[in-house]
């Protein structure tokens, strides 16, 4: 069975660790802020200025000086702190982010990911994906493994505009665990049920398939 | 020394055809309303906007915009205005844009004397197209230029007379570095307060980087994704 949005949110939150700084973009990769492991703490990092983002407000609390990147209304833990955009990204582009986790229209073999603009559809901007995906030490992008029509999204080289190169590292889709190495992609597990044979059916990029590849644990 | 004007029509005095102006906020979080509804009013028009986002149809920028009153948008997102939409398919607005992390930083360096900087963001992109690339510790960078403005329009929480400025949680954003990046910055702030009340080590923008404060009024901070649990 392919994975939920959930599923996959909840596979990727498995590679969070003790102490991380984390960056989740809008989509499935915020979800995964349901699933951090028990006994392990992660902060959440908000490119519009905000360390340790909690959750929504209660009812009737909410805050409209305070907003995740997504432009939600949040709240703030203990320990949290607030910062500029130039200092934000500061953190962003010097390294200091653990682990950024945002979605993708296309990713590559190559690491390459298309993710912010179909030619023909009304252009909204990139926001803060670019600094994000060129900037940080370790991307996992969480996606549909195909579209909505079968064509796959892992693809030889992408189709769309790009947003950066050779900056994926991994890749959690509703059908697989994918590294993304020099050779290729490297297929690390496969969604519960779901075979080596139909996920090489829907990659077309090159697929690397080494030994028996074990079934995610969720 | 006297900072203090009146209110935010006496603030945007001198803001005339065809400028460019720098513009707080991050969505509807932080944007100077005061001023925003000044432009309005004044009919000044060709504008060209430095903002990270453009408002909706009818709050924020997006009330500039249908007056027709903006030519150009540098921004990094502006998906959320049908209006904005419209003029750009019918050709009426020219829009430019640019990273986030790049945009901030564009106008922190204009503020700090550093006439451009390297970055990895958009090499390999559209964005890269025309400029210059070097590689630094083995990683492709792409040549961007500082960004000023003939105003600068922050808002802020508090203020005080000397205009040194406190902002509060995530409508900082991109107040901060746009303040310093005006050839002259506006103010306008929640609370206006005697200098020296203001406690020196909470300080986020000196004074040194604004020219006119002023107390707002009547101010909406509408908020754009209300979201509970």
């Amino acid at each position: 069975m392919a994975l939920t949005k959930e599923q996959i949110a909840q596979r990727i939150a498995q590679e969070l660790k003790d102490g991380y700084y984390v960056n989740l973009g809008i989509g499935i990769p915020t979800l995964v802020a349901n699933y951090v492991p028990e006994g392990i703490e992660v902060i959440l990092q908000s490119e519009n200025g905000m360390l340790g983002i909690g959750p929504f407000p209660e009812k009737g609390t909410a805050d409209p000086d305070l907003i995740n990147a997504g432009k939600q209304t949040v709240t703030v833990l203990p320990g949290g702190s607030f910062f500029d955009s130039s200092a934000s990204f500061g953190m962003i582009r010097g390294g200091h982010v653990d682990l950024t986790v945002l979605g993708a229209f296309e990713v590559s073999e190559k690491g390459d990911i298309a993710s912010w603009k179909i030619p023909g559809k009304m252009v909204k901007g990139m926001g803060g994906a670019m600094d994000l995906v060129a900037a940080a030490k370790n991307i996992v992008v969480a996606m549909q493994h195909c579209s909505k029509d079968g064509q796959s999204k892992l693809l030889k080289a992408c189709t769309l505009p790009l947003t950066g190169v050779n900056c994926v590292k991994k890749i959690v889709s509703d059908l697989a665990v994918i590294e993304v190495t020099d050779e290729g992609f490297k297929l690390l597990e496969r969604a519960p049920g779901v075979s080596v044979e139909e996920i090489k059916a829907a990659t077309e990029g090159k697929l690397i398939v080494e030994g028996e590849i074990p079934e995610m644990k969720l | 020394m006297n900072k203090v004007v009146k209110n935010a029509k006496e603030a945007i005095q001198g803001i005339t055809d065809g400028m460019t102006l720098m513009v707080g906020g991050f969505g509807l979080s932080g944007i100077p309303e005061n001023c925003i509804t000044a432009l309005v009013e004044s009919g000044v028009k060709g504008l060209t906007c430095i903002s990270n986002n453009a408002g909706v149809d009818d709050f924020g920028l997006g009330l500039l915009l249908q007056k027709r009153q903006i030519k150009k948008m540098i921004s990094s997102y502006v998906g959320e205005n049908a209006e904005f939409e419209r003029q750009l398919l019918n050709g009426e607005l020219e829009v430019d844009l640019i990273p986030q992390g790049t945009l901030a930083e564009r106008c922190r360096a204009g503020g700090a004397g550093i006439p451009a900087f390297f970055v990895p963001a958009g090499y390999g992109t559209e964005v890269a197209e025309g400029k210059e690339v070097r590689v630094f510790n083995g990683k492709p960078h792409l040549l961007e230029h500082a960004l000023t403005a003939d105003f600068a329009i922050v808002k802020a929480w508090k203020g005080d007379t000397h205009g040194n400025l406190i902002y509060r949680n995530t409508a900082n954003n991109f107040n901060q570095p746009m303040a310093t990046a005006g050839k002259i910055t506006i103010a306008e702030v929640e609370e206006l307060v005697p200098f020296g009340e203001l406690d020196p080590n909470q300080i986020h923008t000196p004074g040194i980087f604004v020219n006119r404060i002023f107390q707002g009024t009547d101010y909406e901070k509408r908020i754009e994704r209300l979201t509970e649990r």
